[in-house]
């Protein structure tokens, strides 16, 4: 490798793919192979965190940033003035081979501008995998992005080779779409989605049957909302997130909250904070429907279109479902337990656990760890029965506000001030 | 009051619970052999470490606990946490005592105490898989120095054998002074002369590989390159990535040539 050359290279394709967010390397199942390189973890490994705080698991590249799509919020745009590179499909080998036995990174996250056509580029990501895979025997993560438009076939073998494949819808609406990504088709993001499913469940059945059928994306498929680029509020963006969970069984939906990085006037100004606190709310509120048993509808509605900003939505909606408390948690299910605010779903078990030997009571709860300040509010002890006085949700909501600080508090007020 | 000295080893500490049973001792205190405070105490029982009293104890709380709380005693006795070899017996003195399995009763001092500690210990295990940084020399070792809190080497060792099957490998624990060694067929404790000197930069460079320097640059590069300055976190950086592992990592060792 020319070392200068690679190293401008690594710089501009890793600034150009850092703005897609995902980077887990969870969920898949490859073994080491004949005693060849790497391995997939199944809980996954963050190797460093940014100074933003983010995961870094995965060698995260574009192939290219040369694009012939002129998406508005996308800084690799035909239109946008910056410096372009290429690697070359040697030079992606090299370096993942090469940060990977020095324990850097889980994997490969490969991504690419569209150059000259989706088959062309897809043929390119597909070619290294295959490279990684057979020529060198590696068994780490892979992740592909499927590009819109690529045919079955290049599909399919992208499946062969990688852990994950991720297509990103980038705008909660079609209408959004149109009115940023003119060279987008949203039928075109939505088709790969469904092969991918299809390969993906089949994958599933044959492995029942046939324990040494081949990987197909084992770590299933994946997609990415841009969110407070365009005007669609929560309830719209999570119904989205919901139909991809359920029809097209995707692993994981990614929020991304826009970082202004353009002058058109459709989107946010350069200089406008990123939407941070909205995007957490609605990751908290993806794990309420992922892991805590809760129904989108039950999170936002018609009535309450976006999820709250200074509180969390589980404390929302407990607010909004005042008489299903005070909860007994010495005699009510697991299930009721994980949704009283303040108490995690590994709280809640440990609760489950605990109670079998005695009668818990504040004290108990306090050692475990539990946010006991907000989750007082919602408790009732079988013995003695001291149960809070009656407060209204507006009384509760001022009370936990007072007495907690939240993390945001600093850029709160300046942020919600664009609402 | 009875103070019991032990080789500092799990084998040992059970040995030296087997033998507080054996003796009836009742009020015992827990030394580790390479401790010098044994003259505070009149009462001293030297504990030879005997698999066959160690194993058991070992099936006692084998009987008594499920997999992970048995598990749990021995990533606990890993934290190092001061006292936790006493805390550990008060745990099984309640283990021993109660008919049913106590490791959910997480109201009793004892059980959160142990869960706790195996919960540190495992934490920073899944950290070391995470943060060891491996160097290459120029006979192809690949090599990484760490400083963990707790003694999770028995830990992550299979981890590593099993992900870098096909390079010779070996992860020095500068804190508890020992490493482990995969020669491409098995892995080895080693002890290693090891002092402040070698880790000098000038040594290092002589020992590294050709390619080494540039592949850190390139690390370098790549992890300021995904940063995105405008949702800057610090405070979330530190959190997953506490200050004292900074000195090991290469990413955040400013490289002093540039």
């Amino acid at each position: 490798m020319v070392h200068e050359r690679v190293m401008e290279k690594l710089a501009i394709l890793a600034d150009a793919a850092k703005y897609d967010v995902s980077c887990s390397s969870s969920n898949s199942n490859r073994q080491n192979k004949d005693k060849g390189l790497g391995n997939a973890s199944a809980h996954g490994i963050c190797h460093a965190y940014t100074e933003d705080g983010r995961c870094v698991s995965l060698l995260k590249i574009l192939l290219t940033n040369h694009c012939i799509f002129d998406c508005a919020y996308c800084v690799s745009r035909k239109s946008n003035d910056v410096k372009r590179a290429a690697f070359t499909v040697q030079e992606v080998v090299d370096l993942t081979i090469g940060f990977y036995r020095r324990n850097y990174i889980e994997g490969l996250f490969l991504s690419s501008g569209i150059f000259d056509n989706p088959d062309y580029t897809m043929e390119r990501l597909v070619r290294i995998a295959k490279k990684l895979r057979l020529e060198e025997n590696f068994n780490g993560y892979i992740h592909l992005k499927a590009i819109p438009g690529a045919s079955d076939e290049l599909l399919q073998q992208a499946g062969m080779y990688a852990d994950r494949l991720s297509v990103n819808v980038e705008m909660p609406t079609e209408q959004s779409l149109k009115l940023l990504a003119p060279d987008k088709n949203h039928k075109d993001v939505i088709k790969p989605m469904v092969y991918l499913k299809n390969g993906i469940s089949e994958y599933k059945e044959e492995k029942k049957r046939n324990y040494k059928t081949p990987l197909f994306a084992p770590a299933g498929q994946s997609t990415q909302m841009v969110i407070g680029a365009t005007k669609e509020n929560d309830l719209e963006i999570l119904g989205m997130a919901n139909y991809f969970y359920e029809q097209m069984n995707m692993r994981r939906v990614y929020y991304s909250g826009y970082v202004p990085i353009s002058y058109d006037e459709r989107l946010p100004a350069i200089g406008t904070p990123v939407p941070m606190i909205r995007e957490n709310r609605l990751y908290q509120a993806d794990w309420l429907v992922r892991f805590y048993g809760f129904n989108v509808n039950e999170i936002v509605g018609f009535d309450h279109p976006n999820l709250d900003l200074d509180i969390d939505p589980k404390l929302g909606w407990a607010l909004r479902n005042l008489h299903q408390f005070p909860v007994d948690i010495n005699l009510a299910e697991l299930e009721l337990i994980q949704r009283i605010p303040g108490i995690g779903f590994l709280s809640a078990k440990k609760i489950v656990e605990a109670r079998k030997f005695k009668k818990l009571q504040p004290y108990d709860l306090k050692k475990l760890g539990i946010a006991y300040s907000r989750a007082k509010y919602f408790l009732a002890f079988a013995s003695p029965f001291s149960l809070q006085k009656d407060l209204t949700s507006v009384q509760i909501k001022n009370h936990i506000l007072n007495f907690q600080k939240s993390k945001y508090q600093n850029n709160f007020s300046n942020q919600l001030a664009l609402f | 009051m009875t103070q019991v000295v032990y080789d500092s080893t799990y084998e040992g500490w059970l040995t030296a619970v087997f033998e507080i049973y054996e003796y009836k001792f009742t009020d015992v205190v827990f030394a580790k052999e390479d401790a010098s405070n044994s003259l505070l105490f009149s009462n001293l029982h030297m504990v030879a470490t005997d698999i066959e009293k160690a194993k058991r104890v070992f099936d006692g709380l084998k009987k008594r606990l499920s997999a992970s709380g048995l598990e749990m005693v021995y990533h606990a006795f890993l934290s190092e946490i001061n006292k936790m070899d006493e805390i550990l017996f008060q745990f099984v003195k309640y283990v021993f005592a109660s008919s049913g399995n106590v490791e959910g009763d997480l109201s009793n001092n004892e059980v959160l105490a142990v869960r706790k500690a195996a919960h540190l210990t495992h934490r920073e295990s899944h950290r070391m898989k995470a943060f060891i940084r491996f160097q290459l020399t120029k006979d192809q070792l690949y090599y990484a120095i760490i400083e963990p809190d707790c003694d999770v080497l028995p830990l992550i060792k299979d981890h590593f054998k099993k992900r870098y099957a096909d390079q010779r490998w070996l992860i020095y624990d500068a804190k508890h002074k020992y490493g482990v060694y995969y020669d491409l067929e098995n892995v080895e404790t080693v002890q290693l002369q090891f002092d402040s000197k070698s880790n000098s930069s000038q040594i290092l460079a002589e020992i590294a590989d050709e390619q080494e320097g540039f592949f850190q640059d390139l690390w370098r590069r790549y992890f300021s390159s995904v940063n995105i300055e405008s949702r800057k976190n610090m405070k979330l950086h530190i959190q997953h990535m506490p200050k004292r592992y900074w000195k090991n990592l290469v990413e955040k060792i400013p490289n002093i040539k540039n």
